[in-house]
């Protein structure tokens, strides 16, 4: 035989061989419909919706105002009920009326002002109102009985003002700092950016691996001469920048079409988010090598990241409201640091102290993901 | 050429999990300069002794040395000087042809200086040159599987491992690649092919014959049907039932196998025994039995020991089915089914009268499985009718489907349903219910052998006894029509004989069979076969016939691959022509 004894190098040709795995990873993307649907169309629905669907503002809760006794007082009462913005206020004159309203749940609450109260009020003792709400959905129930106690302090505090006609001593005037209209869009279209680099990072890379392991591609890639390591950086990097470029996306559709206010730097913007493609890219990789197969990749990659990215990350709901074991369940999860990071990028500007201890976490929770993921991913079969 | 082994395996035996190992301490040796077998059904363990070879597994005892390295030791060195093309190719579908080579190039390192000429010789070995930009998912069988080829030989690897590179490709791009390998030999490579074929492995220069992760023979093939040599008969002349005869030769002593072929009956005899004389009907014609040169499936059959008997208790439980009107039991006239622009069948039509085998043959993709789905009333004809026992399957599809039994590819089974649970849910799925669904699974479990099985879930079945199953259940409504899609692709040939002695025997009471299949030598067991090719069918009559019609000086007695081969040929003469 005479060809040439073959070397054994795999370090030279190391730089041809990364470049060539990435040259053909970003010939998949741009050839394959699913990564574009992924990377570009999903997030762009996912930000309409967050954009203009959803809104956590509340306007105009529905509820019922019973007054038993009508007097000048109570009238003055139920008034200022009917004024308030928050409340759309249906008037009766006995609790039984409402029942059935507040049961199909047409109305979201039931204040009651009893026929004693202008006796009680007059007597100098303190009158009592009663609030009935629905139960079934707390965060209304909480949202009525705060604002029906507001109401009813404010108009207690403007009685006062009137009888004594002078101003009171102590007047408390809100103002809020960095979203002065309180525009839920304005923190959810930042916090819907992680969600669509998760979608990226993970769903679509532990997609792409899984496929390979499935075509075969994967095993004949093994058996030439690259490495392992070479393998896993050459499908990081694309997908890393193609996290990047469907983040930019967003963030020029939130600035420019929703008018959200973008008061930090370009560059903790980048920073920021690309430390959170680690862990995001690393969790992806875990998975495919884990289950080197596409449904339970992308059943795993929803349920183990996009589920926690929107569901405890503090992104829809408070963390400090959740159960305690829940509470620890957030402290691994990245996009719990991403998210509050890039809302003050957006809203408020470049607090650095906050995004180091951020960018910190998350560079943390990558490489146990990346420890795992390389383990995982030995040139070995089954 | 040095006498050192390419490939050194000792003693190794691989587990997954619990059960019987995959591999059961194999030894072996691989030399360079010819093409070794590596030989067995689906599940014997093939791909799995590749994968060590590669590296890309370790032996759980024992040791692969290849080209000088230890597999657990030095895999890079392996994976430097191999070429390895696994069972789908190991191709990126979304790059083209180029693209691929490309890549490859890269990881394999090839010099760009040399990238020019070995592009232009490997483009040119496997006719690639005018696809260079198409994707290699656009490719057919055969081309994807050069492209392969050609991927895993870029930098000239010493050893060449193929994984099943034969399966699901027509045989014209089959016996072209094969050529191509034995070429490369002569430079001093040394090839590792594997196959469940045994028409393949007979072209090898040396196998590995393995069977349940074990190892049955290493040698040369010549020497395996050597051990068979002058037992191996051919009974001609039989005249009238010839299935029934087989059965009745096969349930005599000294009778090793026995298989239909074509008009004539092929028998494997014990040493010494001689082979016995069947009846004549005719008096023109006497049955004479000739010795014939053995096939490497009989010297398998031989070394495990033979076939089973001739007889089929699901055969005698079968009510026979009388031949009343003469009228065929499955018709197609003109069935086209157009996919797009795309056609995938294109005015198929035959017709098989009660108690006959109708094989349709050809490569993966040529057309067969649409044929088939329109007969069974799975897929709606663009154009053209069909029709079963009588019934329209546009207008009647369903009375048709509950005279059709219907097994497809891959036995498709509930895996996660017991075998119990298989047999009632098809029951049921064909509308027997009460008295006579309990005797019909109960006969279907004597039968089979299931009783020991009834809890197992189907999915961990081993192939033999999917196979089973599957026929199990579409025979359970005793249907006047069976359908089978691939019956014995990939099984062993044990499990073979049993399944075509039960079809035989159902054949014999009136139940009329169409099967597709790719193996050439299942086709013998046909009464009429039609060759489909690129969705048209392009030659019908008895596998007989068609062997005479491609018989010459230069080939006097054609196999049904060389029959098919030049039948291809002549109909794309004739279009070209046209």
């Amino acid at each position: 035989m005479s060809s040439p004894a073959p070397i054994a190098a795999p370090t030279t040709g190391r730089g041809r061989r990364f470049a060539a795995l990435v040259r053909k990873e970003s010939y998949q993307i741009v050839r394959d419909p699913s990564s574009i649907l992924i990377a570009f169309v999903l997030p762009l629905i996912l930000l309409f919706l967050f954009g203009y669907g959803v809104s956590l503002d509340t306007t105009q809760t529905r509820i019922g105002l019973v007054v038993e006794q009508e007097t000048p007082l109570t009238r003055d009462l139920a008034a200022g009920f009917q004024a308030s913005r928050y409340f759309s206020v249906s008037l009766g004159r006995d609790r039984r009326d409402f029942e059935d309203d507040l049961v199909l749940g047409r109305i979201r609450g039931l204040v009651i002002i009893p026929a004693r109260f202008e006796a009680d009020h007059a007597a100098g003792q303190h009158p009592t109102l009663q609030v009935l709400v629905d139960g079934s959905d707390p965060n209304t129930a909480n949202f009525v009985q705060n604002y029906a106690q507001a109401t009813v302090a404010n108009w207690e505090r403007q009685r006062l003002e009137q009888d004594a006609g002078r101003p009171p001593a102590i007047s408390t005037e809100q103002r809020f700092w960095f979203n002065p209209e309180l525009t839920s869009r304005n923190f959810l279209v930042p916090g819907s950016i992680a969600i669509v680099m998760t979608l990226v990072g993970t769903l679509l890379t532990s997609l792409v691996v899984a496929r390979e392991w499935e075509r075969g591609t994967m095993e004949a890639m093994m058996a030439t001469p690259v490495s392992a390591a070479e393998l896993l950086a050459g499908k990081l990097l694309p997908y890393f920048l193609l996290g990047l470029t469907s983040m930019t996306l967003c963030v020029l559709l939130a600035v420019f079409l929703f008018g959200v206010p973008f008061r930090g730097s370009v560059a903790a913007l980048y920073a920021l988010s690309a430390t959170f493609l680690m862990p995001a890219l690393g969790q992806g990789l875990l998975i495919s090598a884990a289950t080197k197969n596409q449904f339970l990749a992308s059943q795993l990659a929803l349920i183990s990241a996009f589920l926690p990215a929107f569901l405890l990350s503090g992104f829809l709901f408070e963390i400090n409201s959740m159960p305690t074991v829940i509470q620890w369940i957030t402290f691994i999860v990245p996009a719990r640091y991403l998210i509050p990071s890039l809302q003050t990028v957006f809203l408020a500007g470049d607090i650095w102290p906050m995004f180091l201890q951020s960018i910190a976490v998350m560079l943390l929770i990558g490489c146990v993901f990346f420890v795992l993921a390389a383990r995982s991913t030995r040139k070995r079969i089954g | 050429m040095t006498d050192e082994p390419f490939v050194r395996i000792s003693g190794v035996v691989k587990r997954f999990g619990k059960g019987a190992p995959a591999l059961d301490h194999i030894d072996g040796e691989i030399l360079g300069g010819r093409i070794t077998g590596l030989v067995g059904p689906d599940g014997a363990g093939k791909t799995t002794l590749i994968r060590l070879m590669t590296g890309l597994m370790l032996p759980d005892e024992g040791k692969v040395d290849v080209l000088g390295f230890d597999t657990a030791k030095d895999p890079a060195g392996i994976q430097a000087s191999i070429g390895y093309m696994p069972q789908r190719f190991g191709l990126y579908e979304d790059l083209s042809v180029q693209e691929n080579l490309d890549l490859y190039a890269d990881l394999r390192g090839l010099p760009l200086a040399e990238r020019t000429a070995t592009y232009d010789e490997l483009l040119e070995f496997t006719d690639l040159k005018r696809f260079t930009s198409r994707l290699a998912g656009k490719l057919s069988g055969g081309m994807k599987q050069k492209l392969g080829l050609a991927c895993a030989l870029l930098r000239k690897p010493r050893l060449l491992l193929l994984d099943e590179p034969g399966v699901g490709v027509d045989p014209i791009s089959r016996r072209d690649l094969w050529k191509m390998v034995e070429n490369l030999t002569a430079s001093g490579i040394g090839v590792v092919w594997s196959t469940a074929y045994l028409d393949e492995a007979e072209a090898c220069d040396g196998v590995l014959l393995l069977n349940e992760g074990k190892l049955l023979f290493a040698g040369a093939p010549s020497e395996l049907t050597g051990r068979v040599a002058d037992r191996v008969f051919k009974v001609s002349g039989v005249t009238g039932r010839r299935r029934e005869t087989l059965a009745r030769f096969l349930d005599k002593d000294g009778v090793v196998d026995g298989v239909i072929q074509g008009e004539a009956i092929r028998l494997v005899m014990a040493p010494g025994a001689t082979p016995p004389s069947a009846p004549s009907e005719n008096a023109g014609v006497t049955p004479q039995a000739t010795v014939t040169p053995p096939r490497f499936e009989d010297a398998f059959i031989d070394m495990l020991g033979g076939g089973p008997g001739g007889h089929s208790k699901l055969a005698e439980a079968q009510k026979p089915f009388a031949n009343e009107s003469g009228k065929p039991v499955i018709e197609a006239h003109g069935l086209t089914k157009r996919f797009g622009d795309f056609t995938a069948a294109d005015d198929i039509t035959f017709d098989i009268p009660r108690g006959q085998i109708f094989g349709l043959l050809g490569p993966n993709g040529a057309g067969k499985s649409t044929t088939f789905k329109m007969l069974c009333g799975l897929l709606k004809p663009s154009a053209g009718e069909g029709r079963v026992a009588g019934f329209d399957l546009r207008r009647d599809a369903a009375e048709a489907r509950n005279r059709l039994g219907y097994m497809a590819q891959k036995f498709s089974l509930y895996g996660d349903l017991s075998v119990a649970q298989n047999l009632n849910f098809f029951a049921g799925v064909y509308g027997l219910s009460g008295e006579r669904k309990k005797e019909r699974t109960q006969l279907m479990v004597e039968i089979f052998g299931f009783g020991r099985l009834l809890a197992m879930s189907a999915k961990d079945l081993p192939l033999g006894l999917k196979q089973r199953l599957a026929l199990a259940c579409a025979v359970l409504h005793e249907p006047e029509a069976l359908f089978l899609d691939e019956p014995t692709s990939g099984v062993d040939p044990i499990t073979r004989r049993e399944f075509w002695t039960h079809i035989n025997g159902l054949v014999e009471k009136g139940v009329t069979v169409l099967v597709t299949t790719h193996f050439m030598d299942e086709a013998e067991y046909c009464d009429r076969i039609s060759l489909i090719y690129r969705g048209r069918s392009i030659a019908l009559g008895s596998p007989d016939d068609l062997k005479k019609q491609v018989a010459d000086a230069a080939c006097p007695d054609p196999t049904m691959e060389d029959a098919f081969i030049a039948l291809v040929q002549r109909s794309e003469e004739r279009q070209a022509a046209a």
